[in-house]
């Protein structure tokens, strides 16, 4: 067991090792999925995992890319393309969201520690 | 009121007038009833040839079928008209049936016209003008080739557009094919003297033989009472012949009119004026039966003009024959040959500039106004790809130097002219550049959407390439250049980037981004990346960093569905598995809770797996000798079989044991879309092999080898790529035919879209696959030979590969915990997703979790 000392609120989700470049992994952070990406550039990001357009858990397993400068990451579902900067959806390809959703996906603060990488399980917005 | 229209003949014009009248009588302001003599539905007589090279008489029926099945329009088919009573206003069938009508149209077309030759009553002798004729021709020369221990030999009475046409038939057949012709050059309507002697060469040069300025004079029967011999005036003997076609020309079915009343022309036809109209106002005729001005038109592009002018006129409308344009341009024998406006230099005071070239094979006229500046015609033989460019100058400025116009297109030096909006791009259908360009502005940005929007390149396909440039130059005006980019990443299509990848050597996707892209990729540019690696490489869909480059599908090899679990697909080869193997998937469907459903490709897919249970079902299934299906990839799906003559009563050849072996040999291999393949073992063609991308289907002495077909959005028909060929050949044929789409199609095209966008073709593909013209032949089959060398089962080779296997979590901090958002219902025995309105219920679902595996 790997102590970290964690600051009060962040959770503790892997190793960054345990990250392969621009594959992504979900998490399970109480009743919350999270969708964790680690690109090429070494950024680490974190959206919500519940895909809007599908309703299905499913973000992590998209393919990452870009728009412009914006880095992002498309639906494996219906391919609808979101950034992972602020979850925006940038091409909603001609669909709506299922009743009840947003267009876009939360996101949330990560950050990297001492190899370990930590969410902030309140999303940003 | 509705009145009622009677059209007599079910021919090609029939068929394009009653289309016409129904696209636009929207008020539904007419009944038309069609009497047809021919007991098949109007079919495409101009592609009648197409029925030897494999086509079904039933794929050349012409437009959609449902046109015969809307309310107001009634085809009877097998009802020859006898009688036309204009006082009463009424036609008599053969069958006595009596027909009354409101307006009457005449579209009985032609006959094929026999001279009086003594002995062309004799069993072997035929005509060729309906699918019937053809039949009759290829069942002729089938049974006289199995009786006779030689090949047929054939003879073809007069060497017109339709002389040479039964050639290729019967040199298709396999008979030695002697054309007869009476004039003193090949094709004389169309083309010139020197036009002619090229023809001719070519003609030969396929090993058909052509006796110009020949009479026949008789044909003789054999001891047996069947044609033995064709006599030619002058000769000493008679040319020994098993069968003759007489193509002497083509006379009017006018004998409705003369009774009633109709005047004729003077060589036939029923008068009509520039309306189509008879003298009697309730009655018209079109097409090749009508004599307008002045003449019968034995094309269909003037016919075609006429059942639009009829339809016009009866809902109100003031059209007019504009005057007929007799262009055509042909395929006999493989040979191109155009004629166009003035062909024959006619107008007083007309140039001519003529480019031979005898090596080549070709022969190009160009007929100019007196200042050599106004194109008037021209002639085409061997390389027609000038005409879709050239006809519609016809009436217009060359430029500076009109010979350019007369080098090969590709040569780069033809100059650029501008169309003008009123030439006519698409004869068949009557479309003006004008108009193509209209529908680029309207919004058609693609070729599918003009031809769809104008109807050009629709008929007989000449002007395509015409069409294509029209358009891209229009969109390329309005700022939406036509762009064949994948993506914002990759300024290249797919086969750009697979030389450019292939060239390079590069292998990383962060290389080949870096080099021939820009930015990190995205969900386009990324699989197309990661498919044409493999189909180089064949290294595993996961090896070095190529799993952030799959979709979800191949990156776990598994289907995802619409919840986010997957469906398992194990491959059954040619759909033939043992009882054990279907035992095991039961039980792993059982242990596992996965809904089971057949495929349409003889397989058995397994649903509801979530990505972490991936594994533990394939270390089964794998254990008990079964390996990926590829059901995920844009990959060989399946092979598809008819149980063949193991066990079939009718069978001829081994369907299932080449169904097992291609699949085997293609399994895992990576290309633009998916692929599938069946194979039937006798002409029943249980396997709908012909709805496959490659459907190869059973012969007595071996397989014919179609291709491009599909099911889906756009079903389509597989042509024929080779026939009567044995195994080996079949294989080598079909490794060629994949290697060469995997290399060359685009991203998720088709290899039915492929082959009809490909330059030149099916014909050109087949040059390249079967011919080798481009000599890439052997490269074609390394590559394919590495491919089956390199095969590996790519389950397998996860469940070895502890690092791989760790992708397989469903959670990184809880890989076992299954997600909690799966929730399911109870249907027919089996489980499926549960609805939103399912879930708000709440108690009937079936938790995710309490279908864990069974001990
Ligand atoms: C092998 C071949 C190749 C050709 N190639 C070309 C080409 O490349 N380009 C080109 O422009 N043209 C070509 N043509 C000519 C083209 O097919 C005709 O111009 C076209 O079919 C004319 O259409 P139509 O409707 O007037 O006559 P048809 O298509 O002949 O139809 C007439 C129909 O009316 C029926 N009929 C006749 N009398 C009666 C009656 N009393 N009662 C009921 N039904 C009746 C006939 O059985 C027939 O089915 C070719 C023809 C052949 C045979």
């Amino acid at each position: 067991m790997t102590a970290v000392a964690a600051r009060p609120g962040l959770v503790d989700l892997c190793a960054l090792d345990r990250l392969v470049p621009d594959l992504g992994v979900a998490a399970l952070v109480g009743d919350e999925q999270v969708a964790v990406f680690r690109l090429a550039d070494g950024s680490v990001h974190a959206v919500g995992n519940l895909d809007p357009y599908s309703g299905a858990a499913v973000m992590s397993r998209g393919i990452t890319g870009s728009r412009g400068e914006v880095p992002t990451i498309a639906s494996p579902v219906y391919k609808q393309v979101f950034s992972l900067v602020d979850g925006q959806c940038l091409d909603a390809v001609g669909m709506d969201p299922r009743p009840g959703r947003g267009p876009d996906l939360p996101v949330y603060g990560v950050r990297v520690d001492h190899g370990r990488v930590l969410l902030d399980p309140r999303p940003v917005r | 009121m509705t009145e009622h229209v009677v059209v007599v003949g079910g021919g090609m014009v029939a068929h394009r007038f009653v289309e016409a009248l129904r696209a636009r009588d929207t008020a539904r302001a007419f009944t038309v009833t069609v009497l047809a003599e021919e007991d098949r539905a109007p079919y495409d007589r101009v592609a009648l040839s197409a029925f030897f090279s494999g086509t079904a008489p039933d794929d050349l029926a012409l437009g959609d079928p449902t046109l015969w099945s809307d309310g107001s329009v009634d085809l009877r088919l097998g009802s020859a008209v006898t009688a036309l009573d204009r006082g009463s206003r009424t036609v008599t069938t053969a069958g006595g049936e009596v027909v009354g009508y409101d307006h009457l149209v005449l579209a009985t077309g032609s006959y094929a016209w026999v001279p009086p030759l003594p002995g062309a009553d004799l069993p072997g002798v035929f005509v060729y003008r309906t699918v019937q004729d053809v039949v009759a021709l290829r069942d002729w020369v089938h049974a006289r080739a199995a009786e006779l221990d030689r090949p047929v030999r054939g003879a073809v009475v007069g060497g017109g557009l339709l002389g040479l046409e039964a050639a290729g038939a019967l040199h298709g057949l396999g008979a030695h094919t002697t054309v007869v012709e009476f004039a003193p050059r090949l094709m004389a309507l169309q083309v010139d003297e020197g036009g002619g002697a090229t023809l001719r060469r070519i003609v030969e040069g396929l090993g058909v033989t052509v006796r110009t300025g020949a009479a026949s004079e008789a044909v003789e029967a054999g001891p047996d009472g069947r044609v033995g011999g064709l006599r030619l005036t002058g000769d000493d003997a008679a040319l020994p012949v098993d069968v003759v076609v007489v193509a002497t020309g083509v006379r009017p079915r006018d004998e409705l009119a003369a009774p009633a009343g109709l005047a004729t022309g003077q060589r036939g036809g029923v008068l009509v004026d520039d309306h189509c109209r008879t003298a009697d106002e309730r009655v018209w005729a079109v097409g090749e039966v009508a004599n307008i001005q002045g003449r019968c038109l034995g094309l269909v592009a003037p016919g075609y003009s006429m059942a639009e002018i009829v339809a016009d006129r009866l809902l109100g409308g003031e059209a007019t024959f504009p005057g007929a344009d007799l262009s055509t341009k042909l395929k006999l024998l493989g040979v191109d040959v155009a004629s166009f406006g003035d062909a024959f230099g006619q107008a007083p005071g007309a140039l001519e500039i003529v480019h031979s070239d005898p090596v080549a094979g070709t022969y190009k006229k160009l007929v100019l106004s007196d200042d050599a500046r106004v194109l008037l015609g021209g002639i085409l033989v061997g390389d027609a790809s000038g005409y879709a460019a050239l006809r519609p100058m016809v009436g217009a400025e060359l430029g500076s130097d009109p010979a350019l116009w007369l080098l090969p297109e590709d040569a780069g030096a033809r100059p650029r002219t501008e169309l003008p909006d009123a030439a006519q791009v698409c004869s068949c259908n009557g479309v003006s550049a004008g108009e193509v360009r209209a529908s680029v502005a309207e919004g058609c940005h693609d070729l599918p959407a003009v031809k769809a929007c104008t109807r050009a390149g629709t008929s007989c396909g000449s002007c395509v390439p015409l069409v294509r440039k029209l358009m891209a130059v229009s969109l390329a005006e309005a700022g939406l250049a036509v762009s064949s980019a994948m993506c914002e990443h990759f300024a290249m299509a797919r086969a750009e980037l697979f030389n450019a990848v292939m060239v390079s050597g590069l292998r990383r996707w962060s290389e080949i981004v870096g080099r021939f892209g820009t930015g990190r990729g995205c969900d386009i540019c990324k699989p197309a990346v990661a498919s044409v690696l493999a189909s180089l490489y064949d290294e595993h869909v996961l090896a070095e960093d190529r799993a952030a480059l799959q979709d979800t599908n191949d990156r776990v090899m598994a289907n995802l569905q619409k919840d986010g679990t997957y469906s398992v697909v194990p491959r059954v080869p040619g759909g033939e598995i043992l009882p054990d193997q279907l035992l095991l998937i039961g039980q792993v469907a059982k242990d596992f809770g996965l809904y089971t459903k057949i495929t349409g490709g003889q397989r058995i897919d397994l649903f509801g797996a979530r990505l972490e249970q991936l594994p533990a079902i394939w270390q089964r299934l794998v254990d008990g000798g079964m390996e990926s299906g590829h059901a995920y990839g844009k990959a060989l799906r399946t092979v598809k079989s008819c149980v063949g003559s193991s066990w079939c009563r009718y069978g001829v050849q081994d369907s299932v044991g080449l169904a097992v072996m291609l699949e085997l040999r293609y399994r895992g291999l990576r290309s633009p879309h998916k692929i599938k393949l069946g194979v039937s073992g006798c002409a029943r063609e249980c396997a709908e092999a012909r709805g496959k991308d490659v459907g190869l289907i059973a012969t007595e002495n071996g397989w014919n080898v179609h291709v491009g077909g599909n099911g889906g959005f756009t079903p389509r028909h597989a042509e024929l790529l080779v026939e009567d060929v044995d195994t080996e050949t079949a294989v080598r044929v079909v490794d060629r035919y994949l290697m060469y789409y995997v290399r060359t199609a685009d991203r998720l095209q088709r290899t039915a879209v492929w082959q009809a966008d490909h330059e030149g073709g099916l014909e050109r593909i087949r040059e390249i696959v079967v011919d080798d013209v481009l000599g890439l032949g052997a490269d074609l089959d390394a590559q394919m030979a590495r491919h089956v060398e390199s095969y590996e089962d790519e389950w397998a080779a996860v469940l070895r590969d502890p690092e791989r296997l760790a992708q397989f979590a469903s959670f990184v901090n809880a890989p076992d915990t299954p997600d909690p958002t799966l929730a399911y219902v109870e249907e027919r025995g089996q489980r499926r997703p549960a609805t939103d309105a399912e879930r708000a219920a709440g108690p009937v679902l079936i938790a995710s979790t309490t279908l864990e595996v069974r001990s």
